[in-house]
């Protein structure tokens, strides 16, 4: 009754079955358990993160996946510092998560009835954010073509960066969505893409980890938090590993 | 209807610290225990693999060890002229889930309260008079630090505290801190090391003349064999540490310090994924006779018991006692009835400070690493003339910078775009912030009811908050604010960002998990529900532990509070409650 | 809460388990003793199943030959031993004949149970009738032909067994022959820390060398200080059997089951005995040389060392007493056979967990995160750094134990 299996996937069959896509299950299936002595520990188990390896889209459509990416590209540009986001896989993370379990908000509390509130209550939209996706690109394409005949991927740099900021002031309508809800949502999830581990999609090659410093999924600073004050230069790890591990020579 | 199971001595509802703790006391009794956890178990073993423990994704972002607000959330609104909402996604704080409860994704800071705050409204009366602001509704605890201490105590053997004295039997000792109370014996374990932004401030603190002191830690500094004879591994800095658990057993929770040994007693078991749903009273409404709970199939059970122990965080335990009927609601407006009553927070502040020849390699720390001061906490200066009471903890802890969430930068700069890379790429390793959780004082229009409006999956109602943050609070976090400030422009960087508690209670940035109040204890049962020893007035089998029992909330960390209460409640019913059931103190 | 006060005074229960052990003061003392002699010998690890009925038998046993179950051995008319005599179990201890001269597998480990001694089997038989019967059918035999046939024993006995009481050295101390009895005898340590030959018998010229088994490298008990013990005080091994743990190692595995059900309940004085013989069994070491530091191999393992291993183990192999193992100069590192590390690695472990220890900490699974390349380079590093010189592992190797564990 809280829990309801999703398609009746467990954590581990997902990670065993890497070389397809599988609807991730929610984590905790388990009718009431009763533990006395110390819990059963399963070699091999692991509790890894749920994650994607199959190529292509699994939620976006091509031509949502190429309004994704336009947008990505622009909110960060590719310069002297560091690919873009579309560049860093930003838009493949944001379809990995949109096919997941965050794709419905399924962790979260979606019961009515829905009521704007003051900010300090936080979102209220009754949407989740595969119906924001859906609906911010549909109303985006929509406002493009009718004021520039074009979707937003065929803007050019300076229309891209006034249609954005227009939609995270608000000044630009949205048919279906309020606009600046559905800016942060794509801000918000791009930032997540171009700073998470690489094993969700993006941040290809830890490229935001080195653009800042931060060395990754470490997880032992014993010999270093005494070195104030300098740069120290560690290799980024991730989840996956690190480009020291291979054999050079 | 539920179905009946046969009876057992003791149920504990709720795996977190404070449960844990109680049920591995009462078990050395030889009685029957069965401790109900409304999420999974959850242990080091099988669920922190180092090679995945350190995801910002997954558990700082996607929140996983966190109780899913589908499964119960709360609502909340700033008075009682708005509509409760209910939390979709928390944001202010970030109640638990699973065994060990939030203690598996807390920060580790172990302070112990000091003893004035036990008697604060007798003290601050005494002190200052007519100078205590009206609108504040502070209570004393009705026990007091001598009480309170050997508990502390025991909890500090527990989890390994790491840090200083800074007093020992009322001798004052250079290097730990000079305003805490007076404790039986040094910290189990010496101080954590330290990163360099929390160094940086001891010494400009030091130069105005106040005393820097380690953060008390419950992240061990060193390999520790605890009282249970559990052992923990030294911390190793890596970073990952609040909203996440830890995979070298170097945090202290229930899962790295008490439930090993307590799994393997015969006489104990848990109950996983199983939401109690109520206590069930006998008729008269002054015994308790069990709970009933819900698997997660939704099936339901009525588990009979002759001692019920209610220790889940403090929002269930207050809705569970409204639920169950359990002493008379509060009323605003009346100021009457307990349940619910002196409902408080913790006034969250901070500097950050930017500078351009630093590096701090800010993703080196932990949640409970740093330096503070108390120069300006609680009643530790004097509050004449000032206008309100109060104060906060002033410390830097540098609790690890995973970049989806930490990528500080001034005020104005832009938030995409080119400009944006470059401010990021520009603050990242030179930006610290100097915090200052400051008390948040109990007044009336702050409380806890029961939502008229939304429910949770098996039709009962939210917990409804009401609460904002009083004037005294506000008037205390600018004041507090501004000393720290001082220190900060001290250190001359480029910039200062100060950031006081001036406007609403708002419930989307996260602030802290310190939440008190609403099942109070105290010594007069007509304005609190649980006496000294945590046992409800007027249904002496019955006992509600947990920061719910807090008046008001100093400008401390409550977790080792929390602990020592549910030592002091264990205590209470194995020397004194099962010699003779009853009223351990009279109505 | 009345009946459960009286609980709080904690002996009625101890009372009742004793109830029919029997009615004079002796008796008594032989069922006691015959209790701690069945914990020498772990007979639980064989006969009793989790949850189930004491020695009412159905463990698998999975030997190269095929599969042997524990017996029922309660006191079952039926099915267990309730019509044996006192003799019939002499002859099952003492030759590996059960009634009806029918021969036991070396499964049961009658080359070792030999060596007790007549007045202890009599304790042992005391207390195997004091426990409740039960009518759990097994049937033992499970191996395919032609092992299956107990005829076949009668070789094999001849090859691999020599009958006979434990002959206590006139030249060593009352300790180390108390030492060597427990070894050689009821605690069979060299049924899993004895190389084995063609047939599954006991080299007894390598007597507790260090053998493989179900894919666990059972370690080297000798003295020798590059592979072996040498290098422990009688105190630490006398810790490791009590808790589990101590400064150098943390047992898992089949080790972590023993400590569990066995060692953890020995006598002190019965361990440090243990201790002092183990320590007298010299066997010079033969230490090959460590690769170079600057091997590829051996960088890469460095690196993968550092982001996965470190964490625990600390920068430079020292391990935290308790909970993580020593890996700096350690003996099953420099075991000539790396399977048990190329095993935990993989598949991770979960260390046992004792009353005096209970932490049970785990080595966590690694296999979903690195490669067989990734597994090779870290072994091989732990194996020669810190004091540690050992052959060198390859990815094949690794290959080959992960297909073989993940079929299980």
């Amino acid at each position: 009754m809280i829990e309801k299996p999703a398609k009746g996937v467990t954590r581990r069959q997902l990670l065993l079955s890497s070389a397809t896509t599988v609807a991730m299950g929610a984590a905790a299936t388990a009718k009431a358990a009763t533990i006395a002595g110390t819990p059963q520990w399963v070699p091999f188990d692991h509790n890894g993160p749920l994650h994607y390896d199959t190529p292509g889209w699994q939620y976006f459509t091509d031509e949502q996946a190429r309004e994704v990416e336009a947008i990505v590209e622009q909110l960060i540009p590719a310069d002297e510092l560091s690919v873009s986001g579309k560049d860093a896989g930003c838009a493949v993370f944001i379809d990995r998560q949109l096919a997941g379990e965050y794709g419905t908000f399924a962790r979260l509390y979606q019961e009515g009835p829905f009521q704007p509130g003051t900010a300090m209550q936080g979102d209220q939209s009754p949407l989740n954010p595969r119906q924001r996706y859906t609906l911010g690109l549909a109303g985006l394409t929509k406002y493009c073509q009718a004021n520039f005949k074009k979707p937003f991927s065929g803007l050019g740099a300076e229309q891209r960066d006034a249609t954005l900021a227009g939609l995270e002031k608000g000044t630009i309508a949205l048919d279906g969505i309020d606009s600046p809800l559905f800016f942060q949502q794509v801000l918000g999830n791009t930032m997540e893409g171009f700073f998470a581990d690489p094993i969700y999609g993006g941040n290809r090659d830890m490229v935001s980890w080195k653009l800042i410093g931060f060395p990754g999924a470490r997880y032992d600073y014993r010999d270093y938090i005494g070195l104030h004050n300098q740069k120290l230069d560690l290799v980024p790890l991730s989840i996956v590993g690190s480009s020291a591990w291979t054999q050079k020579g | 209807m539920a179905k009946k199971l046969p009876s057992t001595d003791v149920v504990v509802v709720g795996l977190g610290w404070a449960g844990s703790i109680i049920a591995n006391e009462l078990a050395d009794t030889g009685l029957n225990i069965i401790g109900f956890e409304r999420g999974p178990w959850r242990d080091t073993a099988r669920d922190f693999n180092v090679a995945s423990a350190a995801d910002e994704l997954r558990y700082n972002r996607r929140q996983e060890l966190m109780l899913r607000t589908r499964q119960n959330t709360c609502t909340m609104r700033n008075n009682a002229s708005e509509t409760a909402l209910p939390l979709r996604s928390w944001g202010s704080f970030h109640p638990g889930n699973g065994t060990g409860g939030a203690g598996n994704h807390w920060a580790g800071i172990a302070f112990r309260f000091q003893p004035h705050e036990f008697r604060l409204h007798s003290y601050l009366t005494e002190r200052y008079g007519k100078e205590l602001p009206a609108e504040l509704t502070l209570q004393d605890w009705g026990t007091d630090w001598e009480e309170m201490e050997p508990h502390y105590a025991a909890f500090d053997r527990l989890a390994g505290v790491s840090g200083k004295a800074g007093n020992i039997k009322g001798t004052l000792i250079d290097g730990g801190n000079p305003f805490e109370g007076p404790r039986s014996a040094e910290y189990p374990n010496p101080p954590t090391l330290q990163t360099y932004a929390p160094t940086l401030f001891a010494e400009a603190a030091r130069n105005f003349g106040y005393k820097p002191f380690p953060v008390p830690s419950a992240l061990v500094s060193q390999p520790y064999t605890n009282s249970l004879g559990v052992k923990m591994g030294p911390c190793t800095y890596c970073g990952f540490c609040t909203n996440y658990g830890c995979a070298n057993y170097s945090k202290a929770s229930a899962i790295t310090t008490v439930l090993p040994a307590l799994i393997r007693k015969p006489n104990f078991k848990a109950v996983t994924n199983a939401e109690v749903l109520k206590v069930v009273m006998d008729s008269t409404g002054t015994k308790a006779t069990g709970v009933i709970y819900a698997d997660a199939n939704g099936e339901q059970f009525e588990q009979p018991a002759e001692l019920v122990v209610v220790a889940a965080f403090i929002f269930e335990n207050v809705r569970l006692m409204l639920l169950s009927g359990v002493g008379t609601p509060y009323d605003p407006v009346t100021n009457t009835g307990t349940t619910g009553r002196n409902y408080a927070y913790q006034t969250a502040n901070n500097v950050r400070l930017f500078f351009d020849d630093k590096n701090f390699n800010p993703f080196i720390g932990g949640g409970a690493i740093g330096m503070g001061i108390d120069e300006f906490n609680n009643d530790n200066f004097d509050h004449s003339g000032l206008g309100f009471m109060g104060g906060g903890s002033t410390r830097v802890t540098p609790i690890g910078a995973a970049p989806i969430d930490s990528r500080p930068m001034p005020p104005g700069s832009p938030t995409w775009g080119k400009g944006w890379k470059q401010a990021t790429v520009k603050n990242y390793l030179s930006s610290m912030s100097i915090g200052c959780e400051a008390s948040s004082y109990s007044v009336r229009a702050n409380y806890l009811s029961l939502d008229p409006t939304y429910s949770d999956p098996h039709g009962r109602p939210l917990l409804r908050i009401t609460f904002d943050f009083p004037d005294n609070d506000r008037k205390m976090a600018k004041y507090c604010i501004g000393k720290v400030a001082e220190i900060a422009k001290s250190m001359n960087p480029r910039e200062i960002v100060v950031s006081s508690q001036q406007g609403h209670w708002d419930s989307r940035p996260y602030q802290s998990s310190h939440i008190v109040g609403g099942f109070i204890m105290g010594a007069n049962p007509g304005t609190s529900s649980v006496n000294k020893h945590l046992q409800v007035w007027g249904v002496p089998n019955l006992f509600v532990v947990g920061s719910s029992a807090f008046p008001q909330n100093p400008g401390y960390n409550p977790t080792g509070t929390v602990c020592a209460l549910a030592f002091k409640a264990a205590d209470a019913i194995r020397s004194r409650y099962l010699k003779r059931p009853g009223e351990m103190i009279p109505v | 809460m009345k009946a459960s006060l009286s609980m709080c005074a904690g002996v009625l229960g101890l009372a009742i388990g004793y109830a029919h052990a029997g009615t004079g003061a002796d008796s008594y003392n032989l069922v006691e003793k015959g209790r701690y002699l069945a914990t020498l010998g772990d007979c639980t690890a064989c006969h009793t199943l989790p949850g189930k009925p004491l020695f009412s038998g159905g463990v698998v046993l999975d030997t190269p030959f095929g599969k042997l179950l524990g017996a029922n051995i309660t006191p079952d008319p039926v099915h267990g031993i309730g019509r044996w005599s006192f003799e019939d179990f002499q002859n099952v201890m003492s030759k590996g004949h059960s009634p009806g001269d029918k021969r036991l597998y070396g499964a049961m480990p009658f080359t070792a149970y030999t060596k007790v001694s007549r007045e202890d089997n009599q304790a042992l038989w005391a207390y195997l009738q004091t426990v409740d019967p039960s009518d759990n059918a097994v049937e033992t035999n499970q191996l395919p032909f032609p092992f299956n046939v107990r005829a076949s024993l009668i070789g094999w006995n001849l090859l691999n067994f020599t009958q006979g009481e434990y002959q206590p050295d006139p030249q060593k101390s009352a300790q180390w022959n108390r030492g060597a009895y427990l070894v050689q005898g009821l605690g069979h340590c060299g049924t899993c820390h004895t190389p084995k030959n063609l047939t599954g018998g006991d080299k007894n010229g390598q007597f507790l060398q260090g053998a493989n088994l179900q894919g666990w490298v059972a370690p080297d008990l000798t003295a020798n200080n590059h592979s072996g013990i040498g290098s422990w005080r009688p105190e630490d091994i006398v810790q490791y059997l009590k808790t589990g743990a101590n400064r150098f190692d943390v047992a898992s595995g089949p080790m972590a089951e023993e400590v569990e059900h066995s060692s953890q309940h020995w006598q002190d004085e019965d361990l440090m005995a243990v201790a002092v013989y183990l320590k007298d069994f010299a066997n010079p070491a033969e230490v090959p040389k460590p690769l170079a530091a600057n091997d590829p191999t051996m960088k890469a393992g460095q690196a993968i060392y550092a982001d996965r291993c470190s964490a625990c183990h600390i920068s430079k192999g020292q391990g935290v007493e308790g909970l993580f193992p020593t890996l700096a100069n350690a003996p099953l590192v420099n075991n000539a056979d790396a399977s048990s590390m190329i095993r935990v690695v993989l598949s991770g472990s979960r260390a046992g967990a004792t009353d005096a220890a209970p932490t049970a900490p785990a080595m966590p699974s690694f296999g979903w995160n690195l490669s067989d390349d990734n597994v090779a380079a870290v072994v091989t590093y732990v194996r020669n750094s810190w004091g540690n010189a050992a052959a060198p592992v390859t990815s094949s190797e690794v290959k080959n134990l992960r297909e073989q564990l993940q079929v299980k």
